[in-house]
Parts: C-alpha cells; sequence; structure tokens
C-alpha cells in the first residue's frame, strides 16, 4: 500500500525532502513506517524515537497504517 | 479564538478576545523572540508548522484549559514566518471570574503547547542556524498533560 509521508523543521533538512510517497506492505504500522523512512534517510533519529501523526493525530508505533493515509514525521517541537 | 498566523500579532486583540461580563482578571501571555541562546547572539528566527494539526493541537490545549478551570474566554495567537528579535511569537490571553484560575490555566497552555503543538522555531545565528527542541524530552502521547 502507498502511504503519504511528510517531513518538518530538522527531519525535512536532514531528509532533503518535505513530501514523498512510501510503498509499504498492506497492514504495515507507523513503526514500520519509521523503520523505512530511517532506512531511506540515515540522518533521521533511531526509528523507536520518530513521533509520527496519522491524519493529523499523534499515534503509538503499534497503529496500523491504511491505503492512503498521511502520516507526518514530527519532530522534537518548540513553539511558543 | 485560536489563530496560527504569518502577520504580526496584536496583544490587544486577543485580550478583546477574552472579553466577558463575568470576567474579574484577565492574564495575558505574550512570548517575544530572545536574542541570545546560550551565549550565543540570535539574529532572527522562523517558525513553521504542521497544518492543520498545529491548529487542531492549538484548540486541544484550550480545550483542556476550559475542562480544568472555570473560565469566561481563552484566546491564542501564534505567528509564523521570520520573526525579528522582540516580536511577539504566542499570545495568550484567559479570562475568569477570580484570577487564580485564569493565572493556572494562563500557565498551563504555555507549558502543553511546548509539549504537543506541532510548531517549529529555528534560531540564526552568525554563521549557523540550528532548529530548537529536544529530542529526549519529547513525547507528546506519553507526556501526562503539565501540572501547574
Amino acid at each position: 500500500m502507498k502511504v503519504e509521508v511528510l517531513l518538518f523543521a530538522s527531519y525535512r533538512e536532514k531528509a532533503g525532502v518535505g513530501r514523498l510517497t512510501l510503498e509499504l506492505r498492506d497492514g504495515a504500522t507507523v513503526g514500520d513506517l519509521a523503520e523505512a523512512a530511517r532506512a531511506r534517510f540515515p540522518g533521521l533519529p533511531e526509528a523507536s524515537r520518530i513521533v509520527v501523526a496519522v491524519n493529523n493525530e499523534y499515534q503509538e508505533h503499534d497503529f496500523a497504517l491504511s491505503e492512503g493515509d498521511e502520516a507526518a514525521l514530527i519532530p522534537p517541537v518548540s513553539g511558543g | 479564538m485560536i489563530l496560527i498566523t504569518h502577520d504580526e500579532l496584536d496583544v490587544g486583540q486577543v485580550v478583546s478576545e477574552v472579553g466577558h461580563p463575568g470576567a474579574g482578571a484577565t492574564v495575558t501571555f505574550v512570548g517575544t523572540t530572545r536574542d541570545n541562546t546560550a551565549g550565543r547572539r540570535v539574529l532572527f528566527l522562523e517558525y513553521e508548522a504542521y497544518r492543520p494539526m498545529a491548529d487542531e493541537q492549538l484548540a486541544r490545549v484550550a480545550e483542556e484549559m476550559r475542562e480544568r478551570w472555570d473560565l469566561t474566554g481563552v484566546a491564542i495567537h501564534h505567528r509564523l514566518g521570520k520573526l525579528e528579535i522582540g516580536e511577539a511569537s504566542l499570545v495568550v490571553a484567559v479570562s475568569s471570574a477570580h484570577r487564580k484560575e485564569a493565572f493556572e490555566a494562563c500557565h498551563y497552555s504555555i507549558d502543553r503547547i511546548k509539549q504537543i503543538v506541532p510548531i517549529w522555531k529555528k534560531e540564526f545565528f552568525e554563521g549557523g542556524e540550528v532548529w530548537v527542541g529536544s529530542q529526549s524530552d519529547f513525547d507528546p502521547i506519553h507526556t501526562k498533560q503539565a501540572v501547574v
């Protein structure tokens, strides 16, 4: 299945890209996505530490993704 | 109201949004861009957000404030884009019948924004730039709501 992946701030700069489509096996989880992203972009932190939001909600690494989901890799926030 | 904008923030506007005939106190927090970090001179800053998630998370912070305290008004405005030193990046206004609730809720809002709202700040120095934020502290799902 295909998942739209967004990267922001430091992650975008480390990856050199802000958006891409990743092909994952059906039933893949957020953790699988983090592993795939880290494999593609070694500058990212280790997969277990990458926080992911799916369709605008933070999700645990065991959360199952679906075709067409938008998954954002969220670096440590620093608003305010 | 909850607002994320590239325009200059207007503190008076934010305060006016929490006006209420039942309010006896209005507390305002203004976050401004500082000219130094750890002894290094900061020239300017840039903020970016993941939208609409940032808008939704800011609204969630306001909802949590209203769940915890008896408030008559909450308004949060956050700036994005390039900010010069001394400009307001965040304005929170909270009103309540009595001062204690407004003080506590306002304090809570800043801590919570720094836990869960996907907004990022980059500091620009002479000869360098750095995204602010600590990987080791960042856990928006499991971090308990800030205790005031």
